[in-house]
């Protein structure tokens, strides 16, 4: 079981939280025009990498903040955790 | 009655209290302290099972963890458990034993014909044999191996006992109390950690309680003894005996399996059987120590053939003798302890040692006791079938491949020792790689990928000198990099015994034109032979090899046989063990119980109930429930004999015709403020939201990305910038999680706030052509006319004192309100609604009705919205805007959304409007057509419509719209039925909807 640093709450037991897929996509800006190739690269298209992977996580069972967690996803090691205001490098 | 074989005074166990257990209908006695194996084997009985694939006999080898032979069906406490340890179980006080694998008794056993046959039944029998014809599988081969196979038989009674699961935190874990880990454990106690010791035996020390050594002065037990004390009253301290540190998990989380009260004769109610702890650790200490391995020779596996470790614990913790003719075999100066100990009880051991002739402490030590030491000498094969009764033992040449000298000698028992394995699993799983350590032809823990130290034996350290240094230097420095404290501690003063090199044996081999079976893995009966066969077959790979002769693959996890089995692939593949590799180790270390794994998650604990305030006023009037998520809804109410069918009827009927109140309670709610709240639900609801008045609810309608529809609902307008957003019972938790994301990542732009409220409100539906007049009685002082509360409408007003919301939605199809008012006044307001109701014929109605009222009417729920639906497959694309954007609007213009043949919410009634058509059943043109017979949709909601009095289903139809007047076949292979339907609207009543604006 994960433990994760929510960056309101502190470490937590992975229980708390649910996956919520890549942080890095961004969705295409309301009321704009999109072409279809964009819009389905952001509905559907994600890598699915070994290794690093900056990821969205939501602390349904704390604070209900969604924050972003960079994850290795061959170790699960989290290299580090941040508000979704607040960049991963 | 006496026990032969116990010593008058040695050993651990308290002889003042006697325990009378069986072992397969005798009854017999052990003493407080004794294991099953221990007590048995005072009594003089070997013989406890027969093993899984020969039926071979087969008796204890170890005395712990390690055992892979003795494994008993107990029953104790009320209850039967299979596969348990002889080793490791306390007996306990009307215990009984059976042994298992074995028919109609261990002493006479028919299975033990494969023994026989064992030419038959070579490495990979069962998948050379049971694959051809297919169809033998289930009705032949799979009952037979089964059969065969058998362990132990798992209780089909339910479990009375009680489990836990605890979760805890420490700075520093400690897995095993020998002289390393009670070092550890000791150190980081000093400086102020908060430590947990964890000590798999009832007794802690590990090796302290069995080497002949002294620290300070004190024998090794009392040295354990004084730190266990000093340990147990620290208050940063928690010590626990009879607790497996079975698994090494993700971020430094362990899990411990304590044995909590199975060695109780009695114990208070709330005494859990067993505990399961979540150990969060910030540092772990790996202490685990080592297990001996065996010498591998012929025979091996008769009962009377020990691990010499093993003998020495039994005698100097229990006071028993394994026999009292030892032939001690070994490669190394370790099992010259055992015989000093056997010598030290008058027992004379021969001992074989498979070294040429050279010195050490301890063979001088044996020599000047007299002891009958025949080096480069070994055991060959063991006589003796349900139990050793000689031995055929042989003078090795220099190259120790064959024999100058061969006899037999009596003996009753082989003690065995082939040098020592780390314990190495903990670490391997928790991800370290290993490295081989050719001093020690073992696996050795490589570079640390997680918090974890492996320290003594279980690092390859085999002197107590260099464990106690190791333990005291880990735990010190790794707490004080915890609690900045670092206090100095002398190392103690160590008197041990210096070993020799051990010798790089590990298998005897056979003279010419014998072939006795020499086991590598007791527990799964792999033999040498089934190895060399494996790679014979061209199986190369270590993982490959294990899978088909199944070595190290039993409850065992092959702690006597890995290290052995891959010493034979890399001998005969000409490798060196390293370049082999080794099989992965997984948890449980130990088998655990289902029991312990599952805790206190069991019946009404399986999952949270959620009660609606009147769930009470259900139960009473015999509410028949149904579960919704975790909420306990009523299904229907029941009037004397009366049938789901026949009440859910005249429920539905008498909405239709009078009036019913429904518990609505269970609809998810979200509250929504702020000043973007508009804009927010207009990008949320495919329909438009920004001109929604003050005091008007609207039906709206979410999709995902994706443009599938995700849920639905109606929102109301409270006030300004206030909104009250309701979704279905099962969506609740997904939409609000949709809207934090939309919220907090997408738009953090906009200025709203949304909190769940489904619990703050309890909720009534009042429906049917009676319900303004009963509405106008449960508020006289309001308007509620079709003017002043129109369709759509809503209200704030006092019910009976208390403060209510008034809604004018409905699900139902009828005039109808639902009325919202604090929990706390639930029951209240219901029992109210009742009272009043009765004038109009009101009566409650359950979920069941429920849906019958909605699906005549052509409502969609959870069934059409199945997520595999958008807007138009459901009739529902009026609500989707053309001139704004929206949440999933993009994917609506997919091209596979706008064929023309695309599915399409329907109406379906059975030609004979007498056959209910089964909720699942598949569209068909032809019910006869071969397979696979093309499917034209489904069914996703089936009633009796209480209007028409016929049976009525909506369906999800390619081309649906276009079917309309066509006649096909509804086909349940689950119910085995097939009904001629006719498509029609999925609208049956009221299609234009005037009921409900009546
Ligand atoms: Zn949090």
């Amino acid at each position: 079981m994960l433990y994760i640093k929510c960056p309101y709450c502190g470490l937590r037991a992975q229980k708390e939280f649910s996956y919520g897929g890549d942080a890095t996509v961004k969705r295409p800006n309301i009321n704009e025009e999109v072409s279809s190739e964009d819009w389905d690269n952001f509905v559907y298209m994600r890598k699915s990498p070994r290794g690093k992977h900056i990821e969205l996580w939501q602390h349904i069972a704390g604070c209900r903040q969604w924050i972003k967690v960079q994850r290795d996803t061959a170790t699960h090691e989290i290299f580090q955790t941040a508000k979704v205001t607040e960049e991963i490098r | 009655m006496s026990q032969p074989f116990r010593l008058n005074k040695e050993g651990l166990i308290n002889r003042n209290k006697k325990i009378y257990f069986t072992f397969n209908g005798k009854k017999l006695f052990g003493y407080e302290g004794d294991t099953i194996a221990s007590a048995l084997i005072a009594n003089g009985i070997h013989l406890v099972g027969r093993s899984f694939k020969y039926h071979r006999p087969r008796g204890f080898f170890g005395a712990g963890v390690e055992e892979p032979n003795a494994k008993l069906q107990v029953e104790f406490n009320g209850h039967s458990e299979p596969n348990v340890n002889a080793t490791e179980m306390e007996l306990v006080e009307g215990l009984s034993a059976t042994s298992q694998n074995c028919w109609p008794s261990v002493n006479f056993d028919v299975g033990a014909i494969n023994n026989f046959l064992k030419m038959f039944f070579p490495a990979g029998f069962y998948y050379k044999t049971f694959m051809w014809p297919k169809s033998f599988w289930y009705k032949i081969y799979e009952p037979f191996i089964r059969k065969a196979a058998g362990l132990g038989v798992a209780s089909i009674e339910k479990d009375k006992e009680r489990y836990e699961h605890k979760f805890e935190y420490c700075d520093l874990l400690v897995t095993g109390s020998g002289p390393s880990g009670l070092a550890s454990a000791y150190a980081a106690a000093k400086n102020g950690a908060k430590v947990i010791l964890a000590e798999d035996k009832p007794r802690f020390g590990g090796t302290l309680l069995t080497d002949d050594v002294s620290i300070d002065n004190l024998s090794g037990k009392d040295w354990a003894e004084k730190i266990i004390t000093e340990l147990k009253s620290m208050p940063n301290v928690t010590v626990k005996n009879r607790s497996q540190v079975f698994g090494y998990y993700d971020h430094n989380m362990l899990v411990m399996f304590e044995r909590v009260s199975d060695h109780l004769e009695k114990k208070s109610k709330f005494t859990p059987r067993q505990r399961l702890w979540y150990i969060r650790a910030k540092e772990t200490i790996l202490s685990t120590g080592s297990i001996e391995r065996p010498i591998v020779f012929g025979n091996n596996d008769t009962p009377g053939i020990f691990l010499s470790a093993a003998a020495k614990e039994y005698m100097k913790v229990y006071g028993v003798l394994v026999g009292k003719k030892p032939l001690i075999f070994t490669n190394n100066d370790s099992a010259y302890e055992t015989a000093l100990e056997f010598k030290k009880n008058n027992v004379e051991p021969i001992i074989l040692d498979t070294r040429e002739e050279h010195s050490s402490e301890l063979i001088d030590e044996a020599k000047s006791k007299g002891i009958d030491i025949r080096f480069s000498h070994g055991v060959i094969v063991a006589n003796g079938y349900k139990k050793v009764k000689s031995a055929k033992i042989g003078k090795l040449n220099k190259d120790k491949n064959s024999f100058e000298k061969i006899e037999t000698v009596d003996c009753d028992c082989i003690c065995v020792s082939g040098f020592w394995t780390p314990s190495v699993h903990l670490a391997s799983q928790s991800g370290n790689k290993l490295k081989y350590e050719e001093k020690i032809d073992a696996f050795i823990p490589d570079k640390k990928k997680q918090h974890e130290t492996s320290v003594g034996a279980a690092n390859g350290s085999f002197t107590l000198e260099e464990s106690l240094k190791h333990g005291f230097e880990n735990g010190s420095n790794l707490s004080a990099k915890i609690t900045e404290t670092k206090t100095e501690i002398s190392i103690p003063n160590v008197n041990e015994k210096k070993y020799g090199a051990h010798d790089k044996f590990w298998c005897m081999p056979l003279p010419k034109n014998e072939n006795p079976k020499r086991f590598v893995d007791f527990q799964n009966d792999v033999s040498v032979s089934d190895i060399e066969i494996a790679l014979r077959e061209g199986y190369r790979s270590i993982e490959h090899v294990k899978r088909y002769t199944t070595l190290g693959m039993a409850t065992d996890q092959g702690r006597t046989s890995n290290l052995n089995g891959l010493q034979l692939v890399s001998n005969i593949e000409n490798k060196i063990v390293p370049e082999v590799g080794h099989t992965t180790f997984r948890p449980p270390f130990t088998p655990i119980t289902i029991g312990t794994i599952v805790g206190r998650e069991v019946g009404m604990e399986y999952m949270p109930t959620r009660k609606t305030p009147m769930h009470e006023w259900h139960e009473k009037n015999n509410a028949v429930f149904v579960d919704a998520g975790a909420w306990k809804r009523p299904r229907y109410y029941k009037e004397g004999n009366e049938t789901l069918f026949e009440a859910s009827k005249r429920e539905a009927k008498n909405v239709r015709e009078n009036v019913g109140i429904c518990d609505v309670t269970t609809l998810g709610k979200i509250d929504i403020k702020g000043p973007d709240a508009a804009e927010f639900l207009n990008r949320v609801y495919t329909n438009a939201w920004m001109k929604l008045p003050i005091g008007k609810a609207r039906y709206g309608l979410m999709l995902r990305e994706d443009g599938i529809v995700m849920d639905d609902g109606t929102t109301t307008r409270i006030s300004e910038n206030h909104y009250h957003m309701t979704t279905t019972t099962a969506q609740a938790a997904n939409v609000l999680s949709h809207l934090e994301y939309y919220l907090q990542i997408v738009w953090p732009e906009l200025n709203v706030n949304v909190v769940s409220t489904t619990e703050q409100w309890a909720g009534a539906a009042i429906a049917g052509p009676k319900s303004r007049d009963m509405l106008s009685k449960l508020y006289p002082d309001l308007d509620v006319s079709n003017e002043a509360l129109p369709f759509m409408g809503y209200k704030e007003a006092e019910f009976f004192g208390v403060p209510s919301r008034i809604f004018r939605i409905s699900f139902s199809g009828e005039l109808a309100y639902e009325i919202n008012v604090k929990s706390d006044h639930g029951m209240f307001m219901w029992e109210k609604m009742m009272e009043v109701g009765k004038e109009f014929g009101n009566q409650p109605y359950g979920t069941e009705a429920l849906s019958t009222l909605r699906i005549e009417m052509g409502h969609v729920a959870g069934p059409e919205l199945d997520g595999r639906t958008i807007p138009s497959d459901v009739s529902l694309n009026g609500l989707v805007s053309k001139k704004k954007d929206f949440i999933g609007k993009n994917s609506l213009g997919r091209e596979a959304f706008n064929v023309e043949s695309r599915q399409k919410i329907v109406g379906l009634i059975p030609i004979d409007r007498k056959s209910s058509i089964p909720e699942g059943s598949h569209i068909v043109q032809d019910q006869n057509a071969k397979l696979p017979n093309p499917k034209l949709g489904h069914v996703s909601s089936s009633c009796w419509s209480v209007e028409n009095n016929n049976p009525f289903s909506l369906a999800i139809m390619k081309d649906g719209k276009n079917m309309i007047g066509k006649k096909f076949f509804a086909v349940s292979p689950l119910k085995n039925k097939s009904i001629e339907v006719e498509v029609i609207s999925s609208h049956y009543v009221d299609p234009e909807g005037k009921r409900v604006r009546s």
